[in-house]
């Protein structure tokens, strides 16, 4: 069996059980659960798109949560301005990709190194959260939706079928079109990454100058890979104002840039379902920790378990240390070595191919 | 006039304490190269430290200006002896790491002392200049960073311990050859650097409280001091702190302390863009 056709079966293997979650869960779960796993999806595109700008365009951000807020916060605005679903959740896409254009260009063709690309997004995520939650006067509006500062902004209307205004999508509704999305998301990707323009922005990753002098110019090809990026970090913010019908500025906090990260750093760097299985499960875990409390008033349960900057601070730690390739990988290594210990003769013969995931 | 003296005060002020807050840093960066997201939280480590010592009786001078620096000195040699130290030459990943270790940190103190502020009132209280009042706090805390940032200069120029710190930064390797023991001269730089910024958290904390999440408050600030200043560790922090203290105050003062924070967090983008080396990159090479 060659790395073409596992990689083939892995698709195959998602495109089933994703189409199997789709339709199994709203049939035999309560509609708590569904909205529980609506949020997982719609997270899931969110850690998807830091997979695309760091796991594989090599783009150290930081501050992903800045365009996912400014997508939640735009369809926001939107919709009480305009009412009909439709523009507002093309402007979530829209106006983050065009903000993430507007970064990037500064960053990229500043040429400024990795590590000071992580603190520039993580200011402007600051600045971002610091202005926001500055405007809970009633003097801070765009049309006719009132900013609110710290208090966020309740009530905002869900989306509806395109076009009529008076069928909003309902809750199991939402949960098929998250889960429709990260299907799409997921396939899109896998596309995008083995076209010519993934197999370059790859191979700049690995070496910026070699691929300058092949011809490329990483400037473009990185700030492509950046608005791409962050106008899907809008789309997960448009559904996630759905999802609560409710944006406050902590979206833009820094706990939250902080999980994105730990999705990917925990699933795997370079893979698109590891960030997946990273943040459903660091997702599903926080969660359970949270609700899960022994009864009799323990204390030092809520003190500890359900302290989810305590815990993901040892989860980020605890992998940087111990498992630095993530999840995904790591286990994939461990089934590499098992198959080349199987077949020895076989496996030296062949290259290993980068980048399949 | 008495307005402008005001004003004056208040740019010096906002000047100290971006100095302050970002002169740890300076060293752990520029001396080591490494990223620490940490930094806010060793600030904040400081403030509870001053404010656990004074509620035990200790003088509040002794608890800003000794104890908070040792408690937070000692918790970084811990943090490098036991993470810093197997992520060297891996930037990104010390990066990672010690922003695992801030939200470590952030959920042991909620987990200790409560989501809440508490605070210590400034002592000194208040003087007058001409038909405003200010508090003498302000000129304390100017004093401290003058003072901080003269104790620097003259340990790096003149004693022995500035000579192997400033060699080990300009080339780890050589200082190595010629006998100095780098791992020693990094454990002990990265206590100094989480030691002043126990200081600076411990001296600010009565102008803001403290609270665990107070650390983001200062990291974005400090972080951007520290780049756009660049290489040099005092000439930056002090040119750097210079330009984006007078911006904040000023904007602050035209119109409000957010935008004023907004201005700073701007400008320092701006600067980056055309100084990616940051001020010392360009100007005062020769600084210290």
């Amino acid at each position: 069996m060659n790395a073409r056709a596992l990689n083939l079966i892995g698709l195959g293997l998602v495109g089933v059980i994703g189409i199997a979650f789709l339709v199994l869960v709203p049939r035999f779960f309560e509609l708590d659960v569904v909205l529980e796993f609506t949020v997982y999806m719609i997270m899931a595109i969110l850690a998807l798109s830091l997979a695309l700008i760091w796991g594989y365009g090599g783009i150290l951000c930081f501050g992903q949560s800045a365009f996912f807020g400014l997508g939640a916060y735009t369809y926001a605005i939107a919709m009480f301005n305009i009412g009909e679903s439709t523009v507002p959740l093309l402007l979530a896409v829209i106006v983050p990709a065009a903000f993430a254009a507007l970064l990037g260009y500064f960053m990229f063709y500043g040429r400024i190194s990795d590590v000071y690309l992580g603190v520039i997004t993580l200011t402007v995520t600051l600045i971002l959260f610091n202005s926001i939650n500055s405007t809970a006067g009633p003097e801070f509006h765009i049309g006719s939706a009132r900013l609110g500062g710290f208090n966020g902004i309740p009530g905002i209307p869900p989306l509806n079928v395109p076009g009529n205004k008076r069928a909003p999508i309902d809750l199991e509704g939402m949960f098929y079109l998250a889960t429709a999305a990260l299907l799409a998301t997921y396939f899109g990707l896998r596309l995008l990454l083995a076209s010519r323009f993934g197999r370059i922005i790859v191979g700049i990753r690995e070496n910026e100058r070699r691929a300058e002098l092949l011809g490329y110019d990483p400037r473009a090809y990185k700030l492509a890979t950046f608005t791409i990026g962050g106008a899907l970090a809008g789309f997960a913010g448009c559904l996630f104002a759905n999802w609560g019908n409710f944006v406050s500025p902590t979206i833009f906090g820094l706990a939250q840039s902080a999980q994105i990260i730990i999705w990917v750093i925990v699933g795997g760097r370079g893979t698109l379902i590891g960030p997946i299985v990273g943040c459903i499960g660091i997702q599903w875990l926080t969660t359970a920790l949270g609700a899960n409390q022994p009864s009799g008033g323990s204390d030092w349960w809520a003190k500890i378990f359900a302290n989810a900057p305590l815990i993901f601070g040892i989860i980020l730690i605890a992998f940087v240390l111990l498992v630095p390739k993530g999840l995904v990988p790591t286990l994939g290594d461990i089934g590499q070595s098992l198959l080349a210990s199987r077949g020895k003769e076989a496996k030296r013969l062949q290259p290993k191919r980068a980048e399949e995931g | 006039m008495d307005l402008a003296v005001l004003l004056a005060i208040q740019v010096l002020y906002a000047i100290a304490s971006l100095a302050l807050i970002s002169v740890g840093l300076a060293i752990i960066f520029g001396m080591m190269r490494v990223i620490n997201l940490a930094h806010g939280e060793f600030l904040m480590l400081g403030g509870y430290a001053a404010i656990v010592a004074t509620s035990h009786g200790i003088s509040i001078w002794i608890a800003m200006l000794v104890v908070a620096p040792i408690v937070v000195g000692l918790i970084g040699v811990v943090v490098e002896r036991t993470i810093i130290r197997f992520l060297y030459g891996r930037m990104i990943d010390t990066m990672l790491a010690t922003w695992g270790l801030s939200l470590f940190l952030v959920g042991l103190t909620t987990a200790i002392f409560g989501n809440t502020t508490v605070g210590i009132s400034a002592p000194l209280g208040s003087f007058q200049i001409g038909a405003y009042r200010t508090s003498a706090y302000t000129l304390f805390v100017i004093t401290v960073a003058a003072v901080v940032l003269a104790v620097i200069f003259v340990v790096m120029r003149w004693t022995r311990l500035g000579l192997i710190a400033r060699g080990t930064m300009q080339n780890a390797n050589m200082a190595s050859a010629l006998g100095v023991n780098p791992p020693r001269v990094y454990a002990i730089t990265f206590g100094l650097g989480a030691a002043l910024s126990g200081l600076a958290g411990a001296v600010l904390a009565p102008v803001s409280g403290v609270f665990p999440t107070i650390g983001v408050a200062y990291v974005a600030k400090s972080f951007i001091t520290v780049i756009g200043g660049g290489a040099a560790i005092l000439s930056g922090t002090v040119s750097a702190s210079a330009l984006f203290g007078s911006i904040n105050q000023i904007a602050t003062f035209v119109t409000t302390p957010v935008f004023g924070e907004v201005a700073l967090l701007a400008a320092a983008i701006i600067l980056i863009r055309l100084l990616p080396q940051g001020i010392t990159g360009r100007f005062f090479r020769r600084g210290l």
